[in-house]
């Protein structure tokens, strides 16, 4: 029998956070901004199959960056989560806040317990009656919670992102110039230019009735 | 990690995506369950007559508002007809709570489904998902608390409306104009063997549908007609290829009034 090295605790939180950062900063950006009827979602994702936005309940939606199949199994674990909440008692009862807490649990688990920690950074975003009543919630590898306003930014390009859409924003706006904003932070953030292809987009919009998710089309992103 | 994480931690990984919500409530011991006990006898509030027909590429369902206990009127104004997805309707006619219940995991269901896979489960699919919810309900049925559904939706896959009614062994049957089912059925069916039209317009199919409903409270106790007085219409949905459309009581009731005027004269 072997005695294990002692390293020390810092020392291993680091190397694993060090070690998500790193797959994390590998991935495409996605950002969320606030317009005026709800909250748009902006990816940049080539692949028109491979998702990484979708929905999970009526007034709720998902974006994940990182490792593909561990952001997948955390949405549809989310779906899960979701739907027993909804059909155990009501509808109403599935919250933004309920599904992070849930979120948040789970990544801070597996980052401290698991033999390696999920390389993913995720948004959860719900539109409410109001504006006021949006919720847009950030969740990194270690299962820190971040509550956002107005706009948010996941993935490797989040601070030049982050930093447009701050002299960009502003409330009440359109989903055109939301969408508008967003795509062109993508440009200012990463010097590319993008086809409407090249896009992924979504929104949960009040005005949708119960299943407020919706997919944009890339005529719509043009 | 499923079973040995703690309580609130996410479901990750504990079933293969893809696996039915049943599965996920089965595997929590969440699933609707009703004991068969041998003393049977037990009597529940009944739904009764509903029915749905084929116009142009889309399908109309309807059913009364009546729930019947025994010789009682036990409910004026229950649901029997509900939307199940975007594009089909379910209705239901017998032991009124459990057949809520499974429409409720029903509808759970597709939109777990569609969520999860990023696609609708086809018609068909849809259809034999429901058979088998029907088939794990016999043992109920043997105690005499019997759910009987109809189906319905638009098929975009040769752009036309189908409907399938089922048997309480969980049979599935395509119907091909018109299906009803539950106390006064089968006075519907009579009803719409003589007037149905394979031309009908979408109006005309609505009228049809109140007419047929309005026979069968005539022969039958258990159906209740339209009630004027307490403005309570039948449930009125239609499927086609704009997705479904839950007629409001507005639009209702002006039909409803036709056909009892017309009856009466």
């Amino acid at each position: 029998m072997t005695t294990p090295f002692y390293v020390p605790p810092e020392q291993l939180m680091k190397d694993r956070a060090e070690y998500a950062r790193k797959g994390i900063a590998r991935g495409r950006s996605i950002v969320a901004v606030e317009y005026c009827d709800g909250v748009l979602l902006l990816a940049e994702n080539p692949s028109g199959t491979l998702q990484k936005i979708g929905e999970l309940y009526d007034r709720i939606a998902f974006a994940g960056v990182g490792k593909y199949n561990e952001f997948e199994s955390l949405r549809v674990a989310g779906i899960r989560h979701a739907d027993l909440k909804g059909y155990a008692y009501a509808r109403s009862d599935v919250t933004a806040k309920g599904l992070a807490n849930a979120y948040s649990q789970t990544l801070g688990h597996v980052f401290t317990q698991e033999v390696k920690p999920y390389e993913v950074e995720i948004m959860i975003v719900e539109v409410g009656d109001e504006p006021a009543e949006n919720r847009i919630f950030r969740v990194t590898y270690d299962g820190t919670l971040y509550d956002e306003r107005r706009f948010a930014a996941i993935g490797g390009e989040d601070e030049p992102l982050l930093a447009h859409l701050e002299q960009a924003h502003a409330p009440d706006a359109a989903l055109g110039d939301a969408l508008g904003w967003a795509m062109e932070a993508f440009r200012a953030a990463t010097e590319r230019e993008f086809e409407p292809e090249d896009w992924e987009a979504a929104v949960v919009d009040r005005t949708l009735g119960r299943r407020t998710f919706r997919r944009l089309d890339p005529g719509e992103l043009g | 990690m499923s079973a040995a994480v703690p309580g609130d931690l996410l479901p990750t990984g504990s079933i293969s995506p893809g696996e039915s919500f049943s599965a996920l409530l089965r595997a929590r011991g969440l699933d609707p369950r009703w004991e068969a006990s041998a003393a049977g006898g037990l009597s529940a509030p009944e739904g009764t007559t509903v029915l749905a027909l084929r116009y142009g590429s889309g399908v109309v369902m309807a059913g009364d508002r009546r729930a019947t206990a025994g010789n009682l009127i036990a409910h004026h104004n229950v649901q029997k007809v509900f939307p199940a997805d975007a594009y089909s309707a379910v209705a239901i006619s017998g032991t009124a709570g459990i057949a809520a219940e499974l429409i409720r995991l029903f509808q759970t269901e597709l939109e777990h489904y569609e969520k999860l896979e990023g696609r609708r489960l086809s018609l068909e699919g849809k259809a034999n998902y429901l058979a088998s919810m029907i088939r794990r309900q016999l043992p109920m049925a043997f105690q005499g608390l019997v759910v009987i559904p109809l189906f319905c939706g638009y098929d975009p896959d040769d752009d036309t409306g189908r409907l399938y009614s089922f048997d309480v062994v969980g049979g599935r049957y395509e119907e091909a104009d018109y299906a009803a089912t539950g106390s006064g059925g089968r006075d519907a069916k009579l009803f719409l063997r003589g007037a149905f039209r394979p031309d009908l317009e979408r109006d005309e199919a609505v009228r049809l549908a109140v007419e047929a409903l309005v026979a069968a409270a005539e022969e039958d106790t258990a159906t209740g007609g339209p009630d004027l007085r307490r403005g309570i219409y039948p449930t009125v949905v239609t499927v086609a290829d704009d997705g479904l459309i839950e007629l409001t009581d507005d639009e209702v009731a002006p039909v409803a009034r036709a056909v009892l005027e017309e009856a009466g004269s």
